[in-house]
């Protein structure tokens, strides 16, 4: 009796299996669920939370509120979740945002194994994800997907815009300290490929590990190799102390630093006196133009500091994509994509802004140069506009992509 | 097994099997493979008394062999799972054989030594990608004729992987096998002087743990169709002990409780963003102060008592 029991219950497990499943099914309709979400994946609490994290919610937010709350009649919502810098835990919020909570587009997903991660559930659940703060190239290159748009930046434009104007400008000879993992080393290869093609010389190149404590040894092969130029191919925690270490040495005095992957708020952390000279390629600068400022202004407002990038970015790909559900009538993915790619894009943040056929957005670039103490004239006045890069030469180019979803 | 024992397993079972219905699949695989992982981790800590503070190591070693056989050298599913765990079986026995000569803090220190070495490796070999993870695995199908692809068909695959790894522990630990893991445990060198080749059945235990952390890694790989450096970081290997203390060290269903509890943590609360970490660290404290046997522990304790 009691194991006739045990296997009916097991049964009735199974039978409402079938009822779990049939729960997942969306609704159709011009816009999903009659409502427009944007989830806003960040690093909220770790070590990228300053150039992320909550101001890019809250850049999501005015976007929404600019735009005016509700499109085609339906309701936008912003949510938001902390992704804790793990693949995992990001990739898994994003499934049941689209699974369960009616979520359509997800935005900044900064953090490269984070951003890939998630762009495959996007591509999956046929939603859309309009990556921002992630830096990897391979967002549109080996694993590009007609979901995935990347939007703001990634390792060859800064490697590209930096490299390139720093020859032009007479730092022909580099020296490389490289973070020695598979980004410091795609970092590194692309600048001085741009280096040698523009027709500059690299000297030498010292690897360091991951989150290196001391950078001594490091900095002085790169003041011995007489180098103008010494690239920093690394990033967060590990740029701010070889350039703090820089400036210990003294090296900033003959030789110029040039950061490959730098933010705003780097500096802001670093303070000028460190880290003023060095050269730097941006997607946005808040005190660029009145445009800009007038941006900038209103998020100071609420977060009390200058947007980064990533911040002005995730405005404008939330404005962006409301724009072209209106445009498109519908908010499915695809047509949302097809509709960007018909062009008027461009807006303060995406100058000369385009989406191209492997959905990378291209805009024109910056390259800075971090003003000295002396000449900054009140608070967040850090850079000096040393060239644009046109958008059509800042990214890589079309023929050179390694996305299959390319016809060569 | 007493009745009641038998009531709560079978309950368990049929939780088990309808819990899709309710609650979120990806969840609960989730959590699953991380009650494997901390069940096997057990085996090793709470069995027989080694502290091995390196078992991300064969976690994220079987998921990236899993998602690099399957994805890139075309292998079913189940082949790809059984590499995943043979090769972290392997590593187990290498690591496991330099590791059983010390005891304690050095014990610990030389697996962690160990998981910090192959960290290191995983950030530089080009196919796991480095910081980008090795991304897209496919799930295939199960004896080529069960999509993996949907979520429940997977969630009752994981599932079935999951239980075969408890039947693996609960047969071990109630083993003349697992009566002299005990013994070792409580008194090595008693165990020694009854005659027990003690640092063989270290070893065997050390290789059973590691084999049985690699399914649930390989699983794991399958269930998220990507594997990081999450994964093989130390900080998983504090998580598991986490997880383990939180349940019940030495008890059977405790890391279980505990691997579901730091899960549900973990997913529920990341609203309170790095508050998360602060509250998992408050309520490590509170268990280790307060109920020193962890949840399963302590409620074992209360009715032997009562």
């Amino acid at each position: 009796m009691k194991r006739k029991l045990i296997s009916a219950v097991v049964a009735g497990a199974f039978a409402l299996a079938p009822v779990a499943m049939a729960q997942q099914k969306p609704a159709a309709g011009k816009i999903s669920d009659g409502v427009v979400k944007v989830g806003v994946l960040s690093d909220m609490s770790g070590l990228y939370s300053d150039l992320g994290g909550q101001g890019s919610v809250v850049a999501a937010q005015m976007a929404v509120d600019d735009f005016g709350k509700t499109v085609l009649g339906a309701k936008i919502e912003i949510v938001s979740a902390d992704h804790q810098n793990n693949a995992e835990t990001g990739a898994n919020r994003v499934r049941e945002w689209f699974d369960r909570q009616q979520v359509d587009m997800v935005t900044d997903v900064l953090n490269s194994a984070v951003g890939i991660a998630s762009g495959k559930v996007a591509n999956e659940k046929k939603k859309l994800m309009m990556n921002v703060g992630a830096a990897s190239t391979r967002l549109t290159n080996e694993d590009c997907n007609p979901h995935t748009i990347h939007y703001a930046y990634d390792t060859y434009a800064l490697a590209n815009g930096t490299g390139k104007a720093i020859v032009k400008t007479g730092g022909d000879t580099w020296f490389f300290l490289t973070a020695d993992y598979a980004f410091g080393h795609s970092l590194e290869s692309d600048t001085a490929n741009v280096v040698r093609a523009t027709g500059g010389k690299v000297v030498g190149q010292v690897r360091h590990p991951l989150n290196a404590a001391d950078f001594s040894s490091f900095l002085l092969q790169a003041q011995t190799s007489k180098a103008k130029i010494v690239g920093l191919a690394n990033a967060g925690g590990d740029t701010i102390n070889s350039i703090k270490a820089a400036n210990e040495f003294g090296i900033t005095k003959n030789q110029s630093l040039a950061g490959l992957l730098v933010f705003i708020t780097d500096i802001h952390s670093l303070g000028l006196n460190t880290a003023q000279g060095m050269l730097l390629t941006d997607g946005f600068y808040w005190d660029f133009d009145d445009k800009n400022r007038e941006f900038a202004k209103k998020f100071f407002a609420k977060m009390k500091k200058m947007p980064s990038m990533i911040h002005a970015g995730v405005y404008s790909a939330t404005m962006n994509y409301l724009k072209a559900i209106q445009a498109a009538g519908t908010d499915d993915a695809l047509a949302v994509v097809a509709q960007m790619k018909k062009g008027n894009v461009s807006d303060f943040f995406l100058r000369n802004g385009m989406l191209r056929e492997d959905n990378r957005m291209i805009h024109d670039m910056y390259l800075m140069q971090v003003k000295k103490q002396s000449e900054s004239k009140y608070p967040w006045d850090y850079y000096t506009l040393k060239a644009t890069i046109p958008a059509a030469e800042a990214f890589q180019p079309l023929s050179a992509s390694r996305c299959p979803l390319i016809k060569k | 097994m007493d009745n009641r024992t038998r009531v709560l397993y079978v309950a368990l079972l049929v939780a088990g099997l309808a819990a899709p219905a309710v609650v979120y699949p990806i969840f609960l695989m989730k959590a699953l493979c991380f009650a494997l992982f901390a069940s096997a981790f057990n085996l090793l800590v709470g069995f027989t008394g080694l502290l091995s503070f390196g078992h991300a190591m064969f976690l994220g070693t079987a998921g990236y062999i899993c998602g690099h056989a399957v994805k890139v050298m075309g292998f079913p599913t189940e082949a790809g799972i059984l590499a995943g765990v043979a090769v972290s079986a392997l590593l187990g026995y290498l690591v496991g054989s330099l590791a059983i000569r010390r005891q304690g803090i050095y014990f610990a220190m030389i697996t962690l030594a160990f998981s910090q070495m192959l960290y290191f490796i995983y950030l530089q070999a080009p196919f796991t990608g480095g910081e980008d993870g090795l991304q897209s695995i496919p799930r295939g199908k199960f004896l080529g004729l069960v999509n993996l692809e949907d979520d429940i068909a997977m969630y009752y695959f994981t599932f079935a992987i999951v239980l075969f790894g408890f039947w693996t522990i609960y047969r071990t630990v109630h083993s003349p096998f697992g009566q002299v893991l005990k013994a070792i445990r409580e008194n090595e060198a008693r165990a020694l002087s009854l005659g027990y080749d003690v640092d063989k059945y270290k070893l065997l235990a050390f290789v059973l743990s590691a084999a049985l952390s690699g399914l649930a890694g390989a699983t794991k790989a399958l269930v998220f169709k990507f594997e990081t450096l999450t994964d093989v970081h130390w900080h998983m290997s504090g998580e598991v002990v986490l997880m383990t203390l939180l349940g019940g060290m030495g008890t059977i269903l405790g890391p279980t409780v505990g691997a579901f509890i730091v899960v549900t943590l973990q997913n529920y609360l990341s609203a309170l963003e790095g508050w998360v970490n602060v509250i998992t660290g408050v309520i490590f404290i509170i268990c280790v102060l307060a109920f020193r046997r962890g949840v399963v522990g302590e409620i074992a304790a209360f009715l032997k008592k009562a």
